[in-house]
């Protein structure tokens, strides 16, 4: 009888047989958004095709798998997952070999599952969410037939000791072997290949702790494999190519040695351990195995002589106050410390001719270099804040002095003219793009909220702007862009235009807003921290081959989406109709609010409401984008994000003690029904007709089986004869705030201004949860016996859902006014609407409650004509006027 | 006494299993029309319906009996259901896609009824049914339009529906084991063995399920482009019973991609090939004579565990076939053996 030798057998066309004899398998890591800027330019672009031929170079490199990951938040992972693994099917050079699927997304490691023929491997799945989640995920993994990476991770944490790392190790082994059946050979361990070199003393162990726990794996856990992805070991050193190539290399000549069978690498790009220099190979291997306490100090300045001259020293404070002057204001702009800013600008006053030389000489060239530090990755969003703010101080001082000698500040690079467009009143993201453009020698006038579009371009030709940017949250705002848009061309300008804002996107930037320019040119800006190298484009001297460059950019999306609109299905209304979510309302039971009618809450406790913030959106908002709480750990931003973290909540803790804002919420519950299909009439007690509350249906074809939803199908018909509620909320935590922001501007402090907006969005959500508990519990009670922590709240396990007009399930802003009309939330909660929909104070969230127990939220998707006729109708507006209303959600 | 994938197996260890040949060769001795399709039941169905076989076995049940027992009678240990085309998207293109669970029920109690009519004959000889699961006529894993190399006629979950509901009825009319067979794209029988092992998981049946892929021609790969081995390696997961190749070739030309899985699969091995390729006429000439010379060389160089027939065989080839297989001992599959 012949023998087969147990090991891990993968295939794409052809087989792949991982043994102990065989060598150490590549893992090509390029086909990943999150590590190759290429790469995620190419998938955002919809450039699918070139995106398949960074596969087909990899492979050619020596990548023997294939790692996939389409991990970003502004692309429909699933959709892009599937799409990509569809044409890397058709590619035959490509498809040869296995497909690593790499996701934290369990739904998108799913999808990229069934769509290949061959077996890969999923990368990863963990232990974090305890043991139920990773049994269910491991057995589907199994049945769909595939080989698995387990991160060593746990519901503690990500494990970074060697003995947190072998038992964590150890516990997803047996559950895998005992409770899935899995066959031991498809079991792959990465047990976290974490950066040293980091200057964290905690950190400096993580190689020997990864080496280690290999080989402890390879001796304890039978045909167990161990992988990993390598280049995290030397992200301290970004920007410095040859070190990190140096520091892969030795890392993989250890980790092999120890058992390690594979990893993600660039294959291209991997040096050979027996080519490193002699000194430098020492200084990497100090570094790697903690061989003394300065060897990071070392390398770093080893690596100077390899790369520029950026050296970034820890100096403790009387150090850097010993300086001169000009040192002291750089070091104090680089760290962002306003402590001695004043007495150090006036000291460097004294010592020039003029004061305007304090600008343009240390202050500018301080700027310069957090510019620089920022753009290559190297600081980070708040602490560039931070950095304006000492600069604001530093220039605030100069100016008497600067009037008073009747001087000219020495040309800026350039002028830019900011604001948020007509009936928009967010504008963190604007106030960031200010700050961030000032630093960088800009001159920016910012014109503030809600301004109109005649307003932007008086003031922009009044000031001789070089460039506009509008800003805007909310959808309504995308409209008033493109109407913007229009009006320059009408009125002959040529300045260019810069769009930003959360639902802006390059698509809508390049199928509705750009064409309406054509003198112009219109560039869509993706986060601050792109806003400097757009600008420099736009201004410099390529600024001709770069106008060029995007509108055959732009010309090129529109192709594609025009191509991509004709391709997707659509069925006629009466068919989404057909196909709706039917409830069986026979059997559902259905829950008397205990308190009818409206219930009105003022000034409520700030401190009550603090219990239920999500921070994670906080952190995103400074581009520090990880979740909460394990960013304060993250080995790259958990420094900054920490200090962020203090600072937000010495500011919490004033915003309550001193009473900075109020909070208020108006809430109603009302006997409803839905009534033609897509309508839900709202009643009072004695069933008089109160309002019309009109809701849109999916209309994209589905597959069998799945609805085609409209939030109205999680409300009784009135033919039932049941009756059924619904409830309503507009809660604010946003009142007082201006007086607070009006004294930070005084204080040319940029840091507390977006940090008090920032904390204020925080709270208003934070309170449109616990008032959903509350509706839950006690107004409504359908659940009152429900006990949930705040994540569990945050990850929307209860029963029900607070759908609000303008997002993805009711897509319309101008319900808004129907909702508002029914609660007197003006008079009841002291919020109001803008023209285009948008609340005041911005700090403000309402919507509606649903109650049903399968209610859910979707996403409407795209209409089509007849949807949004027959919508018209249904609210007795004119189509032009929805057709503007609901632009981005038509299909035609 | 129901089989269990540890009787099969036994079973297997001591001898060569025979598998029944061609459905659709034999229905076409009767040379049917349009009107015998049909039958009483579907008089006024408004699309034609000569060709569905797998409706045979609700209109002229007496038909696909009647080849189920030439079989039986010719030595066939294991029949398959008459259910090859019985999904929902096959089944679309006559318009009868509801009528799956029915047609997939009733043709494994027509076989079940025949099986168990030649068992209690002789009870050392049990038969048993095999459910029949085709390939659909979607490939998950290409697209059919080479501009749109993204797109894809059928997604995977939509396959996985459709063999659910077609196992279903497998299931409830009582086959005794399942086999996906002429497997052209990989991904559509891996939506199948999901089904499958959600199925059984469900019910809790320790079943025999089996897998035949089909090597399209001399490049030596299936039509989605994997070699046997990487099929091979694609399904083990499910831990099956046997593994094997059918049609599209005879049995000759099978013999490298035959010795080849011998080699590589740590489990039992079936083959059935076609009688031969087709002649200018489309037809299959290759006499029984002849194939189970061809057959024979595979028993004698242990490559079988499981032999029939596919396109164009008959009960005469069936017939010769059970009479070699009584003369060679079964493969022995090499073993996979974990040692800690």
């Amino acid at each position: 009888m012949t023998e087969i030798l147990p090991t891990l057998r993968l295939a794409g066309l052809e087989p792949l047989i991982v043994s102990s004899q065989s060598n150490f398998l590549n893992i090509g890591e390029r086909c990943n958004v999150t590590g190759s800027r290429k790469f995620l330019r190419l998938i955002q672009q919809g450039r699918f095709e070139e995106a398949v031929q960074i596969a087909v170079e990899q492979v050619r490199g020596g990548a023997q798998v294939l790692d996939v990951n389409m991990d970003e938040s502004m692309l429909d992972g699933e959709q892009c997952m599937t799409h990509f693994l569809h044409l890397l099917a058709s590619e035959p050079e490509v498809a040869r070999i296995p497909v690593m699927i790499d996701s934290s997304n369990w739904t998108i490691l799913l999808s990229g599952l069934k769509c290949l023929q061959g077996k890969g491997i999923v990368n990863s799945i963990s232990l974090k969410n305890g043991e139920d989640e990773f049994i269910y995920q491991a057995k589907t993994i199994k049945y769909l037939g595939a080989a698995v990476v387990v991160m060593a991770f746990d519901e503690h944490g990500q494990a970074d000791t060697y003995e947190k790392r072998i038992a964590v190790c150890k516990r997803s082994y047996d559950l895998l072997m005992d409770k899935v059946g899995m066959m031991p050979t498809d079991i792959i361990f990465d047990p976290n290949i974490f950066p040293v070199g980091t200057g964290m003393t905690e950190h400096a162990n993580y190689v020997i702790d990864f080496i280690k726990t290999t080989r402890w794996i390879k001796e304890n856990l039978p045909y167990a494999k161990v992988s990993g992805g390598v280049s995290n070991v030397s992200f301290a050193f970004r920007g410095n190519n040859p070190i990190r190539e140096a520091m892969h290399a030795v890392f993989l000549y250890h980790a092999i040695q120890a058992g390690m069978d594979m990893g993600i690498v660039n294959p291209e790009q991997l040096v050979v351990y027996e080519q490193i220099p002699a000194d430098l190979l020492m200084y990497v291997e100090d570094v790697m195995f903690n061989r003394r306490p300065d060897a990071t100090e070392r390398l770093l300045s080893y690596a100077s002589s390899y790369v520029s001259d950026e050296k970034e020293e820890a100096h403790n404070i009387e150090a850097w106050r010993a300086l001169p002057v000009n040192d002291r204001l750089a070091h104090a702009l680089i760290q962002g410390i306003d402590t001695w800013v004043i007495e150090d600008t006036e000291e460097a006053r004294l010592n020039m001719n003029k004061p305007i030389e304090v600008i343009e000489g240390p202050l500018m060239d301080g700027m310069n270099r957090v510019g620089d530090l920022f753009g290559t990755g190297k600081m980070f969003l708040p602490q560039v804040v931070k950095s304006a703010r000492v600069m604001k101080k530093a220039v605030a001082y100069l100016q008497p002095f600067i009037e008073h000698s009747n001087q000219e500040v020495s040309k800026k690079a350039g002028k830019i003219l900011l604001a948020t467009v007509k009936g928009d009143v967010h504008d963190i993201g604007k106030n960031i793009v200010g700050v961030v453009l000032s630093c960088n020698n800009y001159e920016v006038v910012d014109l503030g909220v809600m301004v109109p579009a005649e307003r932007i371009m008086e003031e922009a030709e009044k000031v001789q702007a070089d460039i506009i940017g509008l800003s805007g949250l909310i959808t309504p705002s995308l409209e008033e862009m493109v109407y913007m848009a229009s009006e320059m061309q009408r009125a002959g300008m040529n300045i260019r235009l810069l769009i930003g804002g959360a639902t802006t996107s390059k698509i809508h930037t390049a199928v509705k807003i750009e064409e309406e320019y054509p003198n112009g040119i219109t560039v869509h800006v993706a986060d601050a921290s792109r806003s400097v190298p757009v600008v420099e484009q736009l201004l410099g001297e390529q600024k001709a081959t770069l106008t060029k460059r995007i509108r055959t950019e732009y010309e090129d999306i529109r192709t594609r989406y025009k191509k991509q609109q004709q391709a997707k299905n659509f069925i006629p209304l009466p068919e989404a109709r057909e196909n709706k979510f039917v409830v069986d309302w026979t059997k559902t039971r259905i829950c008397r609010p205990k308190q009818m009618g409206i219930s009105v809450y003022k000034a409520y406790s700030l401190e009550a409401i603090s219990n239920y913030i999500d921070w994670t959106p906080f952190f995103r908002i400074w581009e520090l984008d990880k979740p909460y709480p394990a960013i304060l750990h993250d080995v790259v931003i958990g420094k900054e994000a920490k200090q962020l973290f203090t600072d937000a909540n010495q500011m919490l803790e004033q915003i309550i003690s001193e009473k900075w804002l109020t909070a208020n919420a108006v809430v109603g519950m009302f006997k409803a029904n839905s009534v033609n299909d897509d309508d839900v009439e709202v009643y009072d007690e004695e069933n008089g007709l109160l309002t019309v509350f009109h809701f849109l249906r999916q209309q994209n074809k589905k597959a069998s089986g799945q609805p085609n939803l409209s939030l109205s199908d999680f409300i009784a018909p009135k033919s039932t004869g049941l009756i059924d509620y619904i409830g309503g909320f507009a809660v604010t935590a946003g009142i007082g705030i201006e007086a607070k922001i009006d004294e930070f501007n005084a204080a040319h402090d940029d840091y507390k201004v977006i940090m008090l907006k920032a904390l204020a969005d925080r709270l208003a959500e934070a309170f449109a949860e616990l008032m959903h508990a509350h509706v839950r519990k006690e107004i409504w009670g359908y659940a009152h016996q429900e006990t949930f922590s705040n994540e569990d709240l945050i990850n929307e396990k209860y029963q029900g859902i607070r759908p609000a007009s303008g997002y993805p399930a009711c897509p319309d802003h101008t319900e808004k006014q129907l909702l508002f009309d029914l609660l007197q939330a003006e008079a009841n909660a002291s919020i109001r609407l803008t023209d285009h929909f948008a609340m005041w104070p911005a700090a403000s969230v309402s919507g509606l409650y649903f109650a049903h127990h399968e209610s859910r939220y979707f996403g409407l998707g795209k209409i089509a004509k007849d949807q949004a006729d027959d919508y018209a109708k249904r609210k007795q507006q004119e189509i032009a006027y929805i057709e503007r209303w609901l632009a981005p959600n038509l299909n035609y | 006494m129901s089989l269990t994938r540890s009787r099969f197996s036994d079973i297997l260890k001591q001898r060569i299993l025979i598998l029944d040949g061609a459905m659709g060769t034999m229905i076409q001795r009767y040379a049917l029309g349009e009107q015998d399709y049909r039958g009483e039941k579907f008089k006024h169905h408004a699309f034609p319906l000569k060709g569905n076989n797998d409706l045979l076995s609700l209109t002229q049940p007496h038909i696909i009996s009647e080849i189920h027992e030439a079989y039986l009678e010719a030595g066939a240990d294991i029949i398959e259901t008459n259910t090859f085309n019985a999904t929902q998207i096959s089944q679309s293109d006559y318009h009868i896609e509801s009528l799956v669970y029915e047609i997939n029920r009733a043709s494994a109690e027509l076989a079940k009824r025949a099986a168990d009519k030649y068992t209690n004959r002789n009870l050392s000889k049990p038969r048993w049914v095999a459910g029949s699961i085709g390939p659909t006529n979607k490939m998950a894993s290409m697209s059919p339009d080479v501009n749109d190399p993204g797109y894809r006629a059928v997604s995977f979950d939509d396959l996985v529906e459709n063999y659910c509901l077609q196992v279903t009825g497998l299931l409830d009319g009582g086959v005794d084991l399942l086999l996906i067979e002429t497997v052209f794209d990989t991904l559509n029988a891996k939506a199948a063995l999901y089904a499958v092992q959600t199925l059984l998981d469900e019910r809790k049946l320790d079943m025999p399920v089996m897998v035949s892929v089909t090597i399209t021609d001399a490049s030596g790969r299936t039509l989605s482009g994997q070699t046997p081995e990487a099929f091979w390696i694609s399904i083990a997961h499910a831990d099956i019973s046997a593994v094997g190749i059918n049609c599209a070739l005879g049995a000759s030309d099978m013999r490298p991609y035959l010795h080849e899985m011998s080699e590589r699969c740590w489990t039992y091995l079936s083959c059935y090939p076609n009688a031969g390729l087709p002649n200018e006429l489309g037809q299959y000439d290759e006499t029984p004579k002849e194939m189970a010379s061809v057959m024979e060389t595979f028993c004698k160089d242990g490559f079988i565990n499981i032999m029939g027939g596919c396109c164009g065989t008959t009960p005469d080839h069936i017939r010769l076939f059970s009479h070699i297989a009584e003369r060679y001992a079964p493969r022995v599959p090499p073993q996979l053996i974990f040692k800690s």
